[in-house]
């Protein structure tokens, strides 16, 4: 079976696609599935976000253009910007400063407050006090878009936190 | 040895034929609208390469250490572990349809598996777009327990594995979208009474101003059919995962509530055409010798809708919606056990369900 969109590969992909409220079945090769999963992506929204960042991003090429490229596993942010995937979890640390904004821009906030791995260990003390500076940051940002909910709900947390470091510290 | 291993998977697929996945009961709550919760988890290995950067050594070393860390855990006892490259296109397809795999874990299949319990309930996806893709799913309106066993089952692999996680971004995948708790909550919802009476759109344009995405029964990047919609969360950092557990259960709530009223509307203005509309496309199903996917995913709707309302009563949900699974290409062709044409399909499609409608012979 040849592939639907060029007709000249062998179809290797098979794909039921609901377009209209019409199922239909598509029959790919490798080459095409792959672009047509890149249009998808493009549907979503995310080249868009990205390419809404490119102002930001030229203003700090200036500074460090040859520098943003990952220690670990060689990624530069040009890479990033073209694929919209990092390349490890060190990619978050190479690019820090760019990330900082693109998550507040996609999930309007850049803290996360979820769970974390069992037994998971920072050098502490630091970590805390950054915790507790991100809180305090963030219920300023609360109180200044009037969203006093969540502004009650921080600084609960920031008490809860200062109350207990104080008793680790023995005070 | 080779063809030894071959014999295995194909009777694990026969095995699968017989099987319902725990998620397609129609039990639970609010189960007459709700078909299912999922919840998906993704998790990366700490400096690992994540998989569309590694290189072929490199994602079987993932595979190979991922897939140590499960043996030796009791809740993934007794699981299926597939390496993708094994199978062929149909098996793939076929576990897509079932939900248990998405479109890009078919391609590009070094490295890559699917590891899934029996019950279908859990799905882990190794070396798609994150080195795990952790799935839980469950039938109703139930994203609580649904979040408990994804929950301890991460715990447990947290403790034999080293996630990549910052105590500022949480959980960091391949892509920023899914930073943070790494975790989507996804909600199926049958709406039929919404479509008839034109207002899904308007409901689903509320549901994307709240930043939550809503896709199809069907797959990614499709159109809802058969009347059903996923709904799930698009933010993921900054919330806990209780936080947008809550969210979603909100939002799904009022949903549930506008389909619950769009139904009484129907049942109250016009009764006579509503059972018409059911009982034609029951009668349809029970007869028809050559029938297409998508005009059987409309009457399942229909005939799914009856069983809600009691309009049609002594038949299980439950086989309804295994069918709506049941009707897809690679399904028909696994149970034939043999390539079909889209017109051999459609011959084998109609009796299937007549069999299991117990329409004509
Ligand atoms: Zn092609
Ligand atoms: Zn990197």
């Amino acid at each position: 079976m040849l592939c639907d969109i060029c007709s000249k590969k062998k179809a290797t992909v098979h794909l039921t696609e609901i377009i209209d409220e019409q199922m239909s079945e598509m029959h790919l090769c490798e080459v095409c599935a792959k672009e047509k999963s890149v249009q998808m992506e493009q549907q979503f929204g995310l080249a868009d976000l990205l390419a809404g960042l490119s102002d930001f991003g030229k203003q700090v090429k200036d500074v460090d253009k040859a520098d943003l490229k990952c220690s670990n596993c060689g990624l530069t942010y040009d890479d990033f910007r073209k694929l919209g995937r990092l390349g490890c979890s060190q990619c978050y640390d190479s690019f820090k400063v760019h990330l900082a904004t693109l998550l507040k821009k996609i999930h309007g906030s850049n803290r996360h407050c979820g769970k974390s791995p069992v037994d998971f260990t920072e050098v502490k003390g630091d970590v805390k006090n950054d915790d507790l500076q991100g809180l305090k940051q963030q219920l300023l940002e609360a109180i200044g878009v009037e969203d006093f909910e969540l502004a009650a709900k921080l600084r609960d947390k920031i008490h809860e936190i200062e109350k207990k470091d104080g008793k680790e510290n023995g005070i | 040895m080779k063809s030894k291993r071959k014999t295995v998977k194909k009777m694990e697929f026969n095995d699968f034929m017989n099987n319902k996945g725990e998620w397609l009961k129609g039990t639970g709550s609010h189960s007459n609208i709700v078909m299912s919760s999922r919840i998906r988890l993704a998790r990366n290995l700490m400096l690992k390469p994540f998989p569309n950067k590694a290189r072929k050594k490199e994602l079987t070393d993932i595979l190979t250490e991922i897939h140590g860390a499960m043996d030796s855990i009791e809740l993934f006892k007794g699981s299926t572990f597939l390496k993708i490259g094994e199978l062929d296109n149909i098996e793939k397809q076929f576990l897509i349809e079932r939900h248990l795999m998405s479109h890009d874990h078919a391609v590009n299949t070094e490295g890559k598996a699917l590891v899934f319990s029996k019950e279908e309930g859990l799905a882990v996806m190794i070396n798609e777009e994150d080195h795990l893709r952790i799935q839980v799913m469950q039938s109703g309106l139930n994203l609580n327990d649904t979040w408990e066993v994804a929950n301890s089952i991460d715990d447990e692999l947290s403790s034999k594995l080293d996630f990549a996680y910052s105590s500022k971004w949480g959980y960091l995948t391949a892509c920023p979208t899914n930073t943070g708790t790494a975790m989507r909550g996804s909600v199926m919802l049958h709406l039929p009474a919404l479509v008839m009476t034109k207002q899904v759109n308007k409901v689903l344009a509320a549901v994307s101003k709240l930043n939550f995405a809503s896709r199809g029964f069907y797959g990614e990047g499709t159109q809802a059919s058969g009347n059903f919609y996923q709904i799930s969360n698009q933010v993921s950092l900054g919330h806990s995962e209780q936080e947008i557990i809550q969210n979603i259960n909100g939002l799904i709530r009022q949903v549930i509530d506008q389909e619950e009223q769009a139904r009484q509307a129907l049942l109250v203005q016009n009764r006579p055409m509503l059972e018409d509309k059911i009982f034609r496309s029951f009668g349809v199903l029970k007869n028809a010798h050559i029938i297409s996917s998508q005009e059987t995913v409309e009457m399942l709707s229909m005939v799914r809708l009856g069983i809600d309302l009691e309009i049609i009563k002594d038949l299980d949900r439950g086989i309804i919606n295994e069918l709506f699974i049941m009707i897809q290409p690679a399904h028909l062709q696994k149970i034939e056990g043999k390539k079909l044409l889209v017109a051999d399909r459609d011959i084998k499609r109609a009796k299937l369900i007549r069999e299991k409608l117990g329409g004509e012979k």
